[in-house]
C-alpha cells in the first residue's frame, strides 16, 4: 500500500488493516516518520520525535503474529502532546524551564498507550504550559496551521490538531483547561473531545489549572477520538480528581451515532449568546447550516439562554491564574528543570527569581502575577470569591439548559485561523478566542468540537461545539458521529480531502530559513 | 538587593496595579522581572484587573462559591508504601546534587 494512502487512513481502518495482517505496525509508523520528515519543517507540530518508534512497531507486530496483540489500537501511531510525562522522551510543556527533561515516570494516559500497544511518534508542540490559543506562546516557536502555513493552528494544543490535520500522525493526544483541545480542532478541520472532568487521569499531567484540566483525544473522525478514548480514559487511584464510574465504550456509542438514526427526536439546545457579533459571518453561516441538517435529520432545535455565560471569560481568568500561580510554584530551581544562577551568585531566593525569569516566557508571567494578585490579602474576596461564586452561576445555567435539551451547541471558535501575531501583543483580544469553550471546563461538562466546512470568505475551517451533561461524552459520541456522517455525506468526502498539498512545501521552509 | 526578590509574606499588596504592586508581586512570585518588563506588565494586567472585575456584577453574597466542577468526598487509600521512585531517579534531574540531596546555594543573604 503507498505511504500516502496510509496515512490518510482514519484510525479505526487502519486498526482493521493491521487487525486483518493487511499492513504491519512498522509500515504505518515509518509512513507516518517519513511523513513527518516531509511536512514537519514547515508545520512545526512536533517538538521531539521518538528516536525508538519503529523498534515498538516492530515489538507491537510481533505480538500481533504471535495472536497476542493487546487492543484494537495495537500498532497505531499516535502523538502526544508535551504536556503528558513520558520517561522516554522530553517532555517540556514548550518551557525553557523544562528544557531537555526527561520524567521520571509516564502519565497515567502515557502508560495505558504503551500497554494498548499503541506506537509513541513523538511530543507536540502547545503554548507554554498551555497558556494560550495559538502556540505562538511556545518557547520553541509556533506550529503552523496545514491549511494555511502564514496562519497559527489554535491552542493551547495546536501541535497535536495540526498533526492530525497534516496526516503527520492519525490520533493524538491534548489537555483541554479552556478550549485547548476544542479550539484547535476547530481551526484545523479536526475532532477534539475534551471529557467530563475526572473522566480521564490527570496523573502526570504537567498541571495549569487542576479544578479545569482534562485530558482529551484528537483526531481526524469523532469514532477514532472515541478509541482513543477508551484506551486512555477511566478510573486511576493516582489521580485523586479521577472519577470512578464505569464508563461504557465510547467506541461503540460513536458506531451507534455514525450508523443509526440519532439525530432524531434529539432536543438540540442553541445557546442564544453564542451567536451573533464578535463571531465571523462564515463560522455563522456554516453553523446555521450544521443545525438545518441536524433538524433535517429529526432534530428539534430549540433556544436556550445561559445569561451567566458572558462572565465566562472573566471568572477564567481569575480563576485559572490562580491555580496556575500555585501549580508553577514547583519551578524553582531545586529539584528538577533550569537552575539560572545571577551574576555573582546568590542566595537561593534569588536564583529561584533569576531562573524564573529566564525560564517562563511573558504569558506564564503575566498569568503568575495575575494569579499572586488575585489571591492576595484584600482582593481575594473581590476576584477569586467572586469567580468562584460565577462558576455556580454558570453551572446552574448548565443545569436550567440541560432540562430543555439533551446537547447544547455554539461554535467551537469565533473566527477562522488568524494570522501570527494578529493578537499575540493584545491579551484580552487573544482570550477571546475561548469564549464558547470556557464555560465547559468551569462547569466540569464534556465538550466536542468537529468541523462543519470552510468559511466562504477565506476558505479555512469552521467548527461546531457539543456540550452535554458531566458524565455524558457517550452521548457526544453518538451525536458527534451521526451529525459528522451528515456532513461528510454532504460534502462528498472528509473536510481534510480538501486541506492544500503539503508536500511541496520545502520550498517554503527554505524560503524562511527553516531547514 | 535580597530585599527586592524577598518581601514579608504578610507585607500588604501596594492597591491597584502600579509599578511599584507589580514588583511587589513579582517579588512575591520570585520572578526576577527586569524595568521594561514592570512597565509592560502594569498596562497590560490594569486593562486584564479592569475587565475581569465584572465578575463582581453578578457574585452577589446568596451565591455559593464553587471550588471544584465535580462534587468528590475525600479520597483515602491504605496507608501503605506504594511505589515509588529510588533517589538516583529523581537526583538524575536534580539541576546539582551533593551525595544523595539536593544542593543549593545560601538560604539567607548576609544581611538576614
Amino acid at each position: 500500500m503507498a505511504d500516502d494512502e496510509l496515512i490518510r487512513l482514519p484510525a479505526s481502518e487502519l486498526a482493521r488493516r493491521l487487525e486483518a495482517r493487511e499492513v504491519s505496525s512498522v509500515e504505518a509508523t515509518r509512513a507516518h516518520l517519513d511523513r513527518i520528515a516531509e511536512v514537519d519543517a514547515d508545520v512545526h507540530a512536533f517538538l521531539h520525535v521518538s528516536d525508538h518508534a519503529l523498534e515498538t512497531a516492530r515489538r507491537v507486530d510481533e505480538a500481533r503474529a504471535a495472536g497476542t496483540a493487546p487492543s484494537p489500537l495495537a500498532g497505531i501511531p499516535v502523538a502526544i502532546k508535551d504536556v503528558l510525562c513520558t520517561s522516554d522522551m522530553p517532555s517540556t510543556a514548550a518551557s525553557r524551564i523544562l528544557e531537555g527533561w526527561i520524567p521520571p515516570y509516564d502519565a497515567t494516559v502515557v502508560a495505558r498507550l504503551r500497554a494498548a500497544g499503541l506506537v509513541p511518534l513523538g511530543k507536540t508542540n502547545m503554548d507554554e504550559f498551555a497558556m494560550g490559543s495559538s502556540t505562538e506562546y511556545s518557547a520553541y516557536g509556533p506550529t503552523r496551521n496545514p491549511w494555511d502555513l502564514e496562519r497559527i493552528p489554535g491552542g493551547s494544543g495546536g501541535g497535536s490538531a495540526a498533526a492530525v490535520a497534516a496526516f503527520e500522525a492519525p490520533i493524538a493526544l491534548g489537555s483541554d483547561t479552556g478550549g485547548s483541545i476544542r479550539q484547535p480542532a476547530a481551526v484545523t478541520g479536526s475532532v477534539g473531545m475534551k471529557p467530563t472532568y475526572g473522566g480521564v487521569s490527570r496523573y502526570g499531567a504537567i498541571a495549569l489549572a487542576s479544578s479545569l484540566d482534562q485530558v482529551g483525544p484528537v483526531a481526524r473522525t469523532v469514532l477514532d477520538a472515541a478509541m482513543l478514548h477508551d484506551v486512555v480514559g477511566g478510573h486511576d487511584p493516582r489521580d485523586s480528581t479521577s472519577l470512578t464510574d464505569a464508563w461504557p465504550s465510547f467506541a461503540d456509542a460513536a458506531r451507534a451515532g455514525a450508523s443509526g438514526d440519532a439525530l432524531r427526536g434529539l432536543r438540540v439546545g442553541v445557546v442564544t449568546q453564542f451567536d451573533g457579533d464578535g463571531f465571523q459571518p462564515g463560522v455563522r453561516q456554516r453553523y446555521a447550516e450544521a443545525l438545518e441538517l441536524m433538524a433535517a435529520n429529526g432534530a428539534e432545535i430549540v433556544e436556550v439562554s445561559a445569561p451567566h455565560f458572558e462572565y465566562a471569560i472573566a471568572a477564567y481568568y481569575l480563576i485559572l491564574p490562580a491555580e496556575a500561580s500555585s501549580n508553577l510554584a514547583k519551578y524553582d530551581s531545586v529539584r528538577f528543570g533550569l537552575r539560572v544562577v545571577p551574576e555573582g551568585g546568590g542566595t537561593v531566593d534569588q536564583v529561584m527569581a533569576a531562573t524564573r525569569e529566564a525560564g517562563f516566557g511573558p504569558e506564564v508571567k503575566r498569568r503568575i502575577i495575575l494569579g499572586t494578585y488575585a489571591l492576595s490579602a484584600g482582593y481575594y474576596d473581590a476576584y477569586y470569591g467572586s469567580a468562584q461564586k460565577v462558576r455556580t452561576l454558570i453551572q446552574r445555567d448548565f443545569d436550567a439548559a440541560f432540562e430543555q435539551a439533551d446537547v447544547l451547541v455554539s461554535p467551537s471558535a469565533p473566527t477562522t485561523a488568524f494570522r501570527f501575531g494578529e493578537k499575540v501583543d493584545d491579551p484580552l483580544a487573544m482570550y477571546l478566542n475561548d469564549i464558547t469553550t470556557i464555560p465547559a471546563n468551569l462547569a466540569g461538562v464534556p465538550g466536542i468540537a468537529l468541523p462543519t466546512g470552510l468559511a466562504p470568505e477565506d476558505g479555512l475551517p469552521t467548527g461546531i461545539q457539543l456540550m452535554g451533561p458531566a458524565r455524558s461524552d457517550a452521548r457526544l459520541y453518538t451525536v458527534g458521529a451521526a451529525l459528522e456522517a451528515a456532513l461528510v455525506d454532504a460534502w462528498g468526502g472528509p473536510l481534510l480531502d480538501r486541506a492544500p498539498d503539503l508536500a511541496p512545501g520545502e520550498m517554503y521552509a527554505a524560503g524562511t530559513g527553516a531547514v | 538587593m535580597a530585599s527586592d526578590t524577598t518581601p514579608r509574606a504578610d507585607a500588604p499588596a501596594p492597591a491597584g496595579i502600579t509599578p511599584d504592586a507589580v514588583r511587589h508581586l513579582a517579588g512575591l512570585a520570585r520572578i526576577a522581572l527586569t524595568d521594561d518588563e514592570i512597565t509592560r506588565l502594569t498596562g497590560e494586567l490594569g486593562q486584564i484587573v479592569d475587565s475581569v472585575a465584572k465578575v463582581s456584577e453578578v457574585a452577589t453574597d446568596d451565591v455559593p462559591a464553587t471550588s471544584h466542577p465535580i462534587p468528590l468526598a475525600n479520597v483515602f487509600r491504605a496507608d501503605e508504601v506504594g511505589e515509588v521512585l529510588d533517589p538516583e531517579t529523581v537526583l538524575a534531574a536534580a539541576p546539582e546534587r551533593g551525595g544523595d540531596r539536593f544542593r543549593v546555594s545560601a538560604i539567607l543573604g548576609e544581611e538576614q
